[in-house]
C-alpha cells in the first residue's frame, strides 16, 4: 500500500505540531472524506495525523449568547444538542438531511467544514481537474453535470459545487471558525472561510499550512426568529443537494423584520445571499414577495450543458421553505 | 385422513429463510470471505480511454513495490482458449474475448494489466504505478454515434401479418419512440473470485455466481481440462441482478494467474469497475406504431428497438418479447437490431429484455387508449390476447384479467377522474397510472439429490444457487413436502457445481426447475428406504413397500411406525439415497406470468418533487411457493421498478466513454424514503400443465411495467409524456434555462 507516516495528538497544538506545514500532510478526524479518497488515490498524503483524541468534542454556549462547537463534535451530536434543536432549528435539520445516520456518527464538525467536492472528475483520479492537478482543466464544465454542479461562483477552472448541508446552515447563522496553527491561534469569518474558484480553484479554503480548526462559534441566535433548511434531490435521502435552502426570519406580524438565506446544492461555496435577504427585508410576507426576491440569488446564474434546472429549482427552495416557514 | 392433511401446507406458506441465521451471524462465506493458506491478491490496471491500443506498458517502477508477486499483461499470460460460449452446451460467457487476448482496447475500465501482491493493499497500490501509454482512437460514445457511424446489426424479431398496411388504413395511430439509458445491477456483493489449483491440477474458484455450471463448463473449455476436474463453488452470492449469470475477464483471469504462481488468488472488482467489465443493461430506443379501428380494438403494433451492444460481442435486449403475445393483433412486427458502441459488453438485468421493453409497450398502450379515447384499463381488458398469437399456442395459465380487475379495485381506479392535472391534494397533484407486466416462464432440464439419512436428517442438493431470493428455503420446503420431515431437519446444499446439474439462477427459471427434480429425488429416496423397510433386515419385511406409507418424516404399516432413522438403522444402512433427472417444459402451451401494476405519483410543482405514493400489483405466476419469499421479491422488484422509473441511468462522459456516477452515492437507487406502500396480490392459481407445484417463478415480472406505470400516472398529474428514462425532475420543470456557451 501508499506508506504514510502516522501520528496521535491529544491536544491542538500536538497536531500542530505533528502536521508542520506540509501541504502532504492530513489531519484525520472522522476520516468519511479522507479515507474515502485516500482510498481512491485521489489524495495521497505522506502524514496522517490523527486528532480523535484531541479533546474538542464539547459544544458549550459562551456569555455573550453565541454558541462554541469543538471541531470533533459528531455531526449527530450537534444536529441532537438540545440548543440546537432550539436556537437553530436550521442546523440540526441541515445535518440530519446529510449523508446517513452511520457517516454522521462518524463526521465531525471541523471535518464537515473541510468536506471535499463530490465532482466525479475530481474523484477519478484521472480526468483534467483544476483542483487536483492545477492547470490540467476543468473535465465537467463540458461533461456530466447534472447533480453536483454549481451555476453560482463558478469560473472556467472549476464549477463544482460545496458539498455541505451544515455549511450552508452555518452561513446563515454567520459564524467565526477558530484555527489553531504553528503560529497561533486566529479567528476566521465563516463567510470568508471557503473561497470561489476563480482561477485556483485548487485553493479551497482560507486556512494556511498546518492550521487546524478547533472550533467554529456560531453567531448568537437571532432573536425572535425561526429557522428551517429545506433540501431538494432526486431520492428522499442519502443524496446532496441538487439545490437546498436555509432561511431565518424575524418576523413583526406578518412584515418580516430581518431575513437571512443560504443556498446549497448551487454555489461552489456555502452561498449566503444577502442580495434576497435585502429584497425580503420590511416586505409584507406572501409568495410573490418570496419569488422576487428567490430570483435576485440568480441574475448571475450561469447554467451548464445539464445543470440549468437548478437556477428555478434553486428559487424553489427558497420560496417554499420561506413559505411553511412563515405559515409555521 | 392421516396428520399430515390436517396441518398447513408446506407448500405456500410463508416460513422464514432458513439461511437467514448464518447471514446474520456471519457464518454464510461468500466468494472474499475464502482465505485459502498462502493467498496472493490481485488487482486490475483499468484502460482509461475507450477505444485503441495499449502501445507501451511500464511496469518497472509498479514490479518493485512492496509485496508485489507479478504483472501479468498482454504477452505475459498464459495462452488460453475461447468458450464456444453456446447457451445450449451451457458454456456461455457475455464477453467471449479473453482477458489480455490482444493490445486492443474496445471500452473505457477494460483489464489492460493486473498486478498480483501479497497483499489487497499492495496490489492495488502497485496497479497505480503501472503506466499505460495508448493509441486512442475515436471511440463510438453512445446509441445515437453508432447508428451514424455504424448502423445495425439485425436481432431477431416476429411478424405476423400486414403491420404496415393495417396501419396505414387505421382510424387511429401514434408513432412515438421511447428511450431507455445504460442501467448498472449494482449488487452489494462485489464481483469476487477465489482461485487455487491443487497438486493435480484440479481447479477450484470460489466465485460470485449465478451460475456455477455453467461457469464450470465454461472454464473447462477456457483452460481446456475436463469439467470434473473443476469446481466452482457460490454457496452465498450477495445478489447479481443478472450481472453474475455468466462468467466475466476477471475470473478467467483469476483462475489463469493461479495456475501461473502456482497459489490461490484472490481478486475482487472494485466498484467503478463494476459499472465497466461485468455488464449492464444496454441503452435502448424504442419506436411504437400502433393502430386502433374505430371500436379500440389494436389493428397493428409495430415494436422496433435498437440497443447498443459492444465490438466484441453482440447482445440483443428483446425489448419486443412481450410485445408479440401480450395484446391480440393480427398486424405485428417486433423488431430487434444492435448498433457497437465502446462500453462494455451488456448483459441480462433483472427481466431482460421486457424491463425496457414494457416500458415503451405499456406507455405506447396508455398513449393508444388515450387517442382512442378509451380509459386505460378498459383498453387493456378490450385488447388483451388469450392466446398466444406469436406461437398460435393456448396459454397454460393466463389470469391477467383477473389481476387486472382486482388490482384496479383494491386501488381504486374507479376514483380517478382522468382530466390531466385534475386531482389534487394540497400542493400536490395527484397521478394515477397503471400498466400490464408479463414474463415468460421456462423450465430447464435439473438434476438433483436428495438423502435420507440415519441420523434422521435429509440432505438435498443440486448445483443451483440461492441468490439471496429463498432457493434454499424451498427446496427444503419440497423435501418437507415430499418426506413430511421439519425444516430443521433438513439440510440443503446449492451453489457447488459438484452437486447434480442444476439450473442458473436466471431468468426466474429456478423454482420451477429445481422444484420437481428435488421432489423426484425425495420421491425415489423413499423409495429406496420403502425397499430397504421391507427387505431381510428390514423393520417392516412382512409389507411389500407399496403397502406403506409416508408421514411426518416416518413410514407407517399396519398401525405401526417407524422413523426413517429407525428403518435404516434396521437395515443397517447409513442412508436411503434418491437422484431425479427432470426435463425442460414442454412446447405444448404458451407458459407466461402475468400481472398488472397501479401505481400512484403525487407532483408537487413548486418544489419540483415527484414521489411515487402507492403502488398495487397483483401477480399471477402460478402457485406460490412461499409467500413471504414470493411477497418480498415483487416489493424488491416494484422498489427496483421505481428506480427505472425515477432515477436509474449509467451517465458516461462521451469524451471519455468513462461511466461518471460510477458508485453508490451517485448511482441513484431507491432507499427506504423513496418507497412507498406497496400492496403485493398474489392469485396463486397452479399451472399444473408446467410442473407438477404449478409454479413459475417471480423474480422478475415485478420490475415488468412498473416505469411504465410510473410515467402514465406522471402524465396524468403533469400532462407531460416522458419518453426518456429516468422521469427525473428536471424533465418536469418548465423553462428550464439552457446552458449560453456550447
Amino acid at each position: 500500500m501508499r506508506h504514510f507516516d502516522y501520528a496521535r495528538a491529544e491536544s491542538p497544538q500536538q497536531a500542530v505540531a505533528a502536521h508542520g506545514s506540509e501541504r502532504d500532510a492530513a489531519f484525520l478526524a472522522g476520516g468519511t472524506t479522507l479515507l474515502d479518497l485516500v482510498k481512491l488515490d485521489v489524495m495521497q498524503p505522506q502524514k496522517v495525523v490523527d486528532i480523535n483524541g484531541v479533546d474538542l468534542d464539547t459544544i458549550e454556549r459562551l456569555d455573550d449568547g453565541r454558541l462554541r462547537i469543538g471541531a470533533m463534535v459528531t455531526n449527530t451530536a450537534l444536529a441532537r444538542d438540545e440548543r440546537v434543536v432550539n436556537d437553530y432549528a436550521v442546523l440540526s435539520q441541515a445535518l440530519l438531511a446529510g449523508a446517513s445516520t452511520q457517516l454522521r456518527n462518524k463526521a465531525t464538525t471541523g471535518g464537515n467544514v473541510m468536506q471535499r467536492v463530490r465532482c466525479p472528475y475530481f474523484r477519478d483520479g484521472v480526468s483534467a481537474c483544476n483542483k487536483r492537478e492545477p492547470g490540467s482543466g476543468c473535465a465537467a464544465i463540458d461533461g456530466v453535470n447534472r447533480t453536483v454542479h454549481a451555476v453560482l461562483g463558478t469560473s472556467d477552472n472549476c464549477i463544482a459545487t460545496h458539498p455541505s448541508d451544515m455549511c450552508v446552515a452555518m452561513a446563515a447563522i454567520g459564524a467565526t471558525v477558530e484555527v489553531q496553527g504553528p503560529e497561533g491561534r486566529r479567528e476566521i469569518d465563516f463567510a470568508d472561510f471557503h473561497l470561489l474558484p476563480g482561477d485556483t480553484p485548487a485553493r479551497e479554503h482560507a486556512l494556511e499550512p498546518g492550521e487546524l480548526i478547533t472550533h467554529v462559534t456560531l453567531d448568537a441566535p437571532l432573536e425572535g426568529s425561526r429557522s428551517a433548511y429545506l433540501k431538494l434531490r432526486d431520492r428522499q435521502s442519502y443524496q446532496f443537494a441538487l439545490a437546498s435552502s436555509a432561511v431565518i426570519v424575524r418576523m413583526d406580524g406578518n412584515t418580516i423584520r430581518e431575513a437571512r438565506v443560504a443556498m446549497g446544492g448551487v454555489g461552489t461555496k456555502p452561498w449566503r445571499a444577502p442580495e434576497v435577504e435585502a429584497a425580503l427585508k420590511g416586505k409584507v410576507a406572501s409568495e410573490a414577495v418570496f419569488a422576487e426576491a428567490a430570483k435576485r440569488a440568480f441574475e448571475n446564474a450561469v447554467a451548464y450543458s445539464q445543470n440549468g434546472y437548478k437556477i428555478p429549482l434553486g428559487q424553489q427552495a427558497i420560496v417554499r421553505n420561506l413559505t411553511d416557514l412563515i405559515a409555521a | 385422513m392421516s396428520d399430515k392433511d390436517t396441518k398447513e401446507p408446506i407448500i405456500g406458506a410463508g416460513v422464514l429463510r432458513i439461511d437467514g441465521p448464518d447471514k446474520l451471524a456471519g457464518r454464510a462465506n461468500y466468494a472474499a470471505d475464502n482465505l485459502p493458506a498462502n493467498m496472493a491478491y490481485g488487482y486490475g490496471v483499468f484502460s482509461t480511454i475507450a477505444k485503441g491500443k495499449v502501445t507501451r506498458l511500464n511496469i518497472d517502477e509498479a514490479k518493485r513495490m512492496p509485496g508485489v508477486i507479478d504483472i501479468f499483461h498482454h504477452g505475459h499470460f498464459p495462452s488460453l482458449y475461447r468458450t464456444p460460449s453456446s447457451f445450449v452446451q451451457g458454456n456461455k460467457v457475455e464477453e467471449t474475448r479473453l482477458p489480455f487476448e490482444d493490445e486492443r482496447v474496445y471500452y473505457e475500465g477494460q483489464f489492460v494489466a493486473l498486478v498480483v501482491a501479497d497483499s489487497f493493499e499492495n496490489a492495488r497500490a502497485a496497479a497505480r504505478h503501472v503506466k499505460v501509454e495508448y493509441a486512442a482512437e475515436a471511440a463510438v460514445a453512445n446509441l445515437a454515434q453508432g447508428l451514424d457511424d455504424n448502423g445495425t446489426q439485425a436481432g431477431g424479431g416476429h411478424s405476423r401479418g400486414d403491420a404496415a398496411s393495417a396501419f396505414d388504413s387505421a382510424d387511429t395511430t401514434i408513432d412515438v419512440t421511447y428511450h431507455t439509458p445504460v442501467e448498472t445491477h449494482n449488487p452489494m456483493e462485489m464481483h469476487a473470485s477465489v482461485a487455487y489449483w491443487d497438486a493435480q491440477g484440479d481447479l477450484t474458484i470460489y466465485d460470485a455466481s449465478q451460475g456455477v455450471v455453467v461457469e464450470r463448463n465454461a472454464l473447462s473449455k477456457i483452460f481446456a481440462i475436463a469439467p470434473e476436474r473443476i469446481t466452482v463453488h457460490a454457496p452465498y452470492i450477495g445478489s447479481g441482478f443478472g450481472s453474475k449469470l455468466w462468467t466475466w475477464p476477471h475470473a478467467i483471469a483469476t483462475a489463469a494467474v493461479s495456475r501461473e504462481l502456482g497459489r490461490p488468488v484472490q481478486l475482487v472488482v472494485p466498484r467503478q469497475q463494476m459499472f465497466t467489465t461485468t455488464g449492464h443493461r444496454p441503452e435502448t430506443r424504442q419506436r411504437m406504431r400502433l393502430a386502433t379501428d374505430g371500436n379500440g380494438k389494436l389493428v397493428s403494433l409495430r415494436h422496433e428497438a435498437i440497443n447498443t451492444t459492444s465490438f466484441t460481442d453482440q447482445y440483443v435486449e428483446t425489448c419486443g418479447s412481450v410485445t408479440k403475445s401480450l395484446y391480440s393483433c393480427p398486424d405485428l412486427t417486433v423488431g430487434h437490431e444492435t448498433t457497437q458502441v465502446n462500453r462494455g459488453t451488456p448483459t441480462s438485468m433483472r427481466a431482460p429484455g421486457a424491463a425496457p421493453g414494457l416500458f415503451a409497450l405499456e406507455s405506447a398502450i396508455d398513449e393508444m387508449a388515450e387517442a382512442a379515447g378509451v380509459d386505460p384499463v378498459q383498453f387493456r381488458l378490450d385488447n388483451y390476447a388469450e392466446r398466444d398469437e406469436s406461437q398460435d399456442l393456448d396459454f397454460s395459465s393466463n389470469h391477467i384479467v383477473e389481476a387486472t380487475k382486482q388490482a384496479a379495485e383494491r386501488f381504486g381506479w374507479h376514483d380517478r377522474n382522468p382530466e390531466v392535472g385534475s386531482m389534487r391534494e394540497g400542493r400536490e397533484i395527484v397521478g394515477y397510472g397503471m400498466a400490464a407486466c408479463n414474463w415468460e416462464a421456462l423450465k430447464r432440464p435439473c438434476d438433483a439429490r436428495v438423502s435420507l439419512r440415519a441420523d434422521g436428517t435429509v440432505f438435498a442438493s443440486c448445483a443451483t444457487q440461492d441468490i439471496g431470493t429463498g432457493t434454499y428455503t424451498i427446496v427444503a420446503q419440497a423435501v418437507s413436502d415430499v418426506t413430511g420431515v421439519p425444516l430443521d431437519r433438513i439440510n440443503v446444499k446449492l451453489g457447488d457445481s459438484s452437486y447434480p446439474d442444476g439450473p442458473i439462477s436466471g431468468g426466474s427459471w429456478a423454482t420451477a426447475t429445481t422444484l420437481p427434480a428435488i421432489a423426484g429425488a425425495a420421491r425415489n429416496a423413499l423409495d429406496e428406504l420403502k425397499r430397504y423397510a421391507t427387505g431381510g433386515n428390514g423393520i417392516f419385511a412382512e409389507a411389500s413397500a407399496d403397502d406403506l406409507s409416508v408421514a411426518d418424516g416416518a413410514l407407517r404399516y399396519d398401525g405401526k411406525q417407524a422413523s426413517f432413522a429407525e428403518v435404516l438403522d434396521a437395515a443397517r444402512y447409513g442412508s436411503a439415497d434418491g437422484e431425479a433427472h427432470t426435463e425442460a417444459a414442454d412446447s405444448k402451451y404458451s407458459y407466461r406470468s402475468f400481472g398488472a401494476h397501479f401505481v400512484e405519483v403525487r407532483w408537487d410543482p413548486g418544489i419540483s418533487h415527484l414521489r411515487v405514493a402507492r403502488v398495487v400489483s397483483a401477480i399471477d405466476v402460478g402457485k406460490v411457493i412461499n409467500a413471504t419469499t414470493a411477497r418480498n421479491q415483487v416489493e424488491g422488484a416494484v422498489v427496483m421498478g421505481i428506480g427505472m422509473g425515477l432515477f436509474e441511468a449509467t451517465e458516461y462522459d462521451e469524451r471519455s466513454g468513462r461511466p461518471v456516477n460510477n458508485d453508490y452515492a451517485e448511482y441513484v437507487v431507491p432507499v427506504h424514503a423513496d418507497q412507498p406502500e406497496i400492496d403485493v396480490i398474489l392469485l396463486d392459481y397452479p399451472d399444473l400443465a408446467f410442473n407438477e407445484y404449478g409454479a413459475r417463478g417471480i423474480g422478475e415480472i415485478g420490475i415488468t411495467g412498473l416505469a411504465a406505470a410510473i410515467g402514465n400516472a406522471v402524465h396524468h398529474a403533469t400532462g407531460k409524456r416522458i419518453r426518456e428514462l429516468p422521469i427525473t425532475l428536471d424533465k418536469l420543470m418548465d423553462d428550464v434555462p439552457q446552458a449560453q456557451s456550447a
